[in-house]
């Protein structure tokens, strides 16, 4: 087992090096001079030569590539242009904001998700089945910047039963109940179209493995429906479901831009976003670089649990 | 039409049928209400967001600071106003216009370039595979949206932007989808073929490939576009898209939300046509998908429930010579046994009548010899019943050994769409403790049906029990309670499949699938089942069974797995087993040691055996007696030895003679030519007569009843073979059609 996970950590590392290829080519390939555009068409040229000198790029690609790699494995980002800041603290900062809303949002999508299609499945046809296929439906149509709005509407201002905004209450907030109630509607915003992704699939594959001889050795055993379906059905279900969350896991990442930027959520989404309209192109480096390490880390401890479910895939 | 459906080998249908399927695809997502409605909202958008600049609308940038944020059903501004006086339906209409465009547009610049990548990789394989996968492999590393923001990053916010960046976010998923179905069609003959012809690369794709990957672009477009329409809104939402003066939905929606708390509709609007465009599309991908995947089509999908449907008027058996309910006479676990297979005629009429009472009369005998009729009133003579007569006391069978399995009449439908096929059409079969029977037949005969129909293990939708008692010790199975069925599954009746990869749980170790057997029914601890399991697994001569209890089933041997299923059924002493064909799948070696095991077995315990099998050689290892099934029906029975050495149904003698018999070599092995006709339009007569050598007129219409023959043979055939008579002579008939009448 121990064999198995080493192996797929290897197999994560020149995944992990295209990434970090890709990330810095982003300065390479920004059109025109890279200093122009970062300080605009009214610097003077002694800005643009001395930012190009800190930027490191009078030398040879590979040179600046090695240059910046050696920075970025010992925690140096570079300076933030706009907050003047080291971009890892920025990040790291950011990221754990983020971490935590898309961590809440994936497992509340995995919890109703899996739910959602299992009783879907199971009463195929039935009007369980079309009203979770309904709001399914609904779920993964709905702009979530748009489903933010609606539930800050209603139950922020209407109801005031939410918080509007922020991570923190302004005064004395901090705590981890403060932090918990400004959480629950931009989780759930952040949540909705994973649960309707997570929702079908597991529907298509409890419907694909009820199907099989072995669900039908089951009955054939004397097994309570119950026992057929949560055991038997749902564990080799499972198995074809989890690769799905681990992509979903992607979505609720990216998707974070826009709950975070409705819900003025501090995450590393916002920050990206203010980044790339400032043009704070190190920041956004940064920024793009942990999140997809993040979620690169993320996929593979999905593809581990998937081998320890079904040891087949050994 | 109706003569030549009913010909097998009719060459004619299939293509009629192909032809029938294009058109009816788009008539199938029509027939999707859902997908219609989406079709109906979408055209409505389309169509108001094109006629955008002929519609009576206000310049939708013309401001108007008097008017600002002015409410919904305002004079003059249907929708009311933004915040710097500028009408919303005009901005609603003419936004929707760039929204759609600029996300149509996205899908198809993703479409054009992902599948472009997807067909060079699979189709040249090799190195280009590899690295345009490794690329395509590395953009799907990123989160998909932030690898949007990356490049907008890179380009600039804009709209124009905006949308490459989406569109070069979407080619991997065309690029994957296209090369997964190109790879499997770049190595069929007709690629081949083209290549021998001399066309090159680019006309083989274009004009051999691109047509058989449309349908998989097409699918991946329509589950795609709502997603690249949403993501650009998004986009402008973020104010890295759309930049103003110019607006599309998503920067609508952005500008909006600066008064949400003043003014919430100028934010809701926009975003209400982002919802209603993406559903709508998503409301039509899904019909597509529907369409074109032919899995779904049929409700191949469908769950099978926990037990077969019984038909609420099941027409449970009844004296078919008279056509009047039979006087419930014996029932319950006290009547004697009977000859399998005695099937009485069937007619369309008889499902129309109202149903009778729910038990047949002890009719015939094991023995089957003609005999006076027994139970006053139940029967005339044999005439009525068939050669079905037989009475309790009678060939010394005491009620002691009553038939353990009485199914009488089975009828097993398969609801295909508006086609019903009668898989079982009458089955009738009777198994006395510690008998063998061995049910015989090709594939499609109905054997498993009838078998799988004893336990309510036909997966319904699409099986439904149409008629027939299924006697279990006296009790109909088809009557009893969900919870009884759950108790005697594994309990009293225990099943061997055929395939035992398939059918053991390929995530759970054999030990512990014995042991939830085990504990299903009986109240032992953990560790008692446990050790009860493994006796169980040594009992089947599975050597080390401590090691092999923690063994997985694809760690195991074909052999070794179907023990374990053995083990698995002997659990819980079962008074019958039904065994699917349990040694089918296994290596020829292994399948006599799995035979012997089980004959030993069954013999030890005095186990009933219903054995499913195609194959003679295996029936005459272990059967005592033998029913042969053909189109859903029994056409003959009798002792196994009588069967296989003198048959009366030709069919038989056509299946005996295609075992291999040692030191024959010289010995014909022609499967039975021909094909068994469709069950759901059998023809009149015999069922096999369009096979048969022996054919007569008189086969082909009627009803031909199962009448006792000679010796312990039943058959259901008008012109048996007589003993020591060889059909090899007679076959010659059927080269040379035109000696028949």
């Amino acid at each position: 087992m121990t064999a198995t996970i080493a192996r797929r950590l290897l197999a994560a590392i020149p995944v992990l090096f295209g990434l970090s290829v890709v990330v810095f080519g982003m300065i390479a390939l920004i059109p025109g001079d890279p200093a122009t555009a970062i300080l605009g068409s009214y610097a003077t040229p002694e800005n643009v030569a001395r930012l190009n000198a800190s930027l490191g790029l009078d030398k040879s690609l590979p040179q600046q590539y090695l240059a910046w790699m050696s920075g970025v494995v010992s925690g140096d980002f570079g300076r933030s242009y706009a907050l003047n800041r080291p971009v890892i603290d920025i990040v790291l900062e950011r990221f754990s904001a983020t971490l935590l809303l898309a961590g809440a949002s994936l497992l509340l999508a995995t919890l109703f998700g899996l739910l959602a299609g299992i009783v879907s499945a199971v009463r195929q046809f039935g009007l369980a089945d079309k009203a979770i296929t309904l709001v399914v439906l609904i779920g993964i149509s709905v702009p979530s910047f748009w489903l933010g709005l609606l539930l800050i509407l209603f139950f922020a201002v209407r109801i005031k039963l939410f918080p509007a905004s922020g991570m923190v209450a302004i005064y004395g907030g901090g705590g981890p109940l403060d932090i918990l109630h400004h959480l629950v509607l931009p989780a759930i915003t952040l949540a909705l179209v994973a649960t309707g992704v997570i929702a079908r699939l597991t529907r298509t594959a409890m419907l694909e493995v009820l199907r099989q001889d072995y669900i039908r050795t089951a009955r054939a055993k004397g097994l309570t429906e119950r026992r057929v379906i949560y055991r038997h059905a749902f564990m080799a279900a499972l198995v074809s479901v989890i690769p799905v969350i681990g992509i979903q896991a992607g979505f609720v990442l990216g998707g974070a831009v826009y709950v975070e930027t409705v819900f003025q959520w501090p995450g590393i989404g916002a920050m990206l976003v203010n980044a790339i309209s400032q043009r704070d192109i190190l920041l956004v480096q940064g920024g793009v670089l942990v999140v997809a390490a993040s979620y690169v880390l993320f996929n593979l401890l999905a593809d581990v649990c998937q081998t320890l479910l079904d040891p087949r895939l050994k | 039409m109706t003569a030549a459906a009913t010909t097998p080998g009719d060459a004619t249908r299939p293509q009629e049928r192909r032809r029938r399927e294009w058109p009816s695809t788009f008539a199938l997502i029509l027939n999707n209400r859902l997908a219609a409605a989406g079709l109906g909202i979408l055209a409505v958008i389309i169509l108001a967001a094109l006629a955008a600049p002929i519609l009576p609308l206000a310049d939708p940038n013309a401001t108007d600071p008097a008017n600002r944020l002015a409410p919904l059903f305002s004079d003059g501004h249907p929708l009311g106003t933004d915040a710097l006086g500028r009408d919303m339906l005009s901005r609603l209409i003419w936004g929707t216009r760039v929204s759609l465009l600029v996300g149509f547009s996205a899908s198809l610049i993703a479409a054009f370039f992902g599948s472009a990548i997807g067909l060079v990789a699979g189709y040249a394989g090799g190195r280009t595979d590899q690295l345009l996968m490794r690329l395509i492999d590395l953009m799907m590393a990123f989160p998909y949206i932030l690898l949007a923001l990356a490049i907008v990053a890179i380009l600039g916010p804009g709209l124009i932007n905006a949308l490459y960046a989406i569109a070069i976010v979407n080619v991997p998923f065309f690029a994957r989808n296209i090369r997964g179905i190109t790879v499997g069609l770049a190595r069929r003959e007709f690629v081949d073929a083209a290549k021998l012809s001399g066309k090159g690369p680019l006309r083989i794709l274009w004009s051999d490939i691109l047509p058989n990957v449309l349908p998989t672009i097409v699918i991946t477009l329509s589950t795609t576009v709502g997603w690249m329409i949403l993501e650009t809104a998004g986009l402008s939402f973020l104010g890295l898209g759309a930049q103003p003066p110019q607006a599309d939905l998503g920067s609508m929606l952005g500008d909006g939300r600066k008064v949400m708390f003043t003014a919430p509709t100028i934010s809701l609007v926009p975003g209400l046509m982002i919802f209603l465009i993406v559903m709508s599309i998503n409301l039509i991908g899904d019909g597509i998908r529907d369409a074109l995947d032919p899995r779904l089509r049929s409700g191949a999908m469908a769950r099978p429930s926990f037990r077969t449907k019984v038909a609420r008027e099941r027409k449970v058996p009844m004296d078919r010579g008279s056509r009047k309910p039979v006087s419930a006479g014996v029932s319950g676990g006290g009547h004697p046994p009977l000859p399998a297979g005695i099937s009485p005629t069937r007619r369309e009429v008889d499902r129309s009548e109202t149903p009778p009472p729910r038990d047949l009369p002890p009719c015939g005998g094991s023995k089957g010899r003609a005999r006076p009729a027994a139970r006053p009133g139940a029967r005339q003579g044999r005439g009525e019943c068939l050669g079905t007569d037989r009475a309790a006391g009678e060939n010394g069978n005491d009620p002691a050994e009553a038939a353990i399995l009485d199914v009488r009449d089975l009828r097993t439908d398969f609801h295909m769409g508006s086609e019903i096929y009668h898989a079982t059409g009458g089955v009738d079969l009777v198994i006395r403790p510690g008998e063998c029977l061995g049910l015989v037949g090709e594939s499609g005969s109905g054997k498993s049906v009838t078998a799988m129909s004893i336990m309510g293990l036909v997966p319904s939708p699409p099986g439904v029990i149409a008629g027939g008692r299924i006697g279990f010790k006296g009790e109909d199975l088809a009557e009893a309670s969900d919870k009884r069925i759950r108790h005697l599954r594994g309990g009293a009746v225990s099943h061997v499949f055929q395939d035992p990869l398939a059918t053991l749980h390929p995530l759970f170790a054999v030990g512990d699938q014995i042991v939830e057997a085990i504990r299903a029914h009986q109240p032992l601890s953990r560790r008692d089942a446990e050790a009860k399991a493994q006796d169980l697994l040594a009992l089947v001569r599975i050597p080390n069974a401590a090691q092999r209890m923690k063994a997985l089933p694809h760690e195991l041997s074909g052999g070794l797995r179907q023990r374990v299923s053995i083990a698995m059924a002997l659990a819980n002493d079962p008074e019958l087993i039904i065994a699917d064909e349990p040694t089918t799948a296994l290596d020829v070696t292994v399948q006599a040691e799995v035979l012997r095991l089980l004959d030993e077995l069954r013999r030890e315990r005095n186990t009933a055996v219903l054995f499913i099998t195609h194959d003679f050689g295996v029936v005459s290892e272990i059967a005592d007696r033998v029913a042969v099934m053909y189109a859903g029906r029994i056409v003959e029975t009798g002792r196994t030895e009588e069967i296989l050495t003198e048959p009366a149904h030709p069919y038989t003698r056509m299946l005996i003679d295609c075992v291999p018999v040692m030191g024959e070599p010289e010995r014909r092995l022609d499967a039975v030519p021909g094909r068994p006709p469709a069950v759901n339009r059998l023809p009149s007569g015999c069922a096999f007569a369009d096979r048969c050598p022996r054919v007569e007129a008189d086969c082909r219409s009627g009803e031909i009843p199962l009448e006792e023959k000679r010796g312990s043979l039943e058959a259901r055939c008008l012109h048996p073979l007589q003993p020591g008579e060889a059909l090899l002579d007679e076959a010659a008939k059927i080269h040379h059609p035109e000696v028949l009448p």
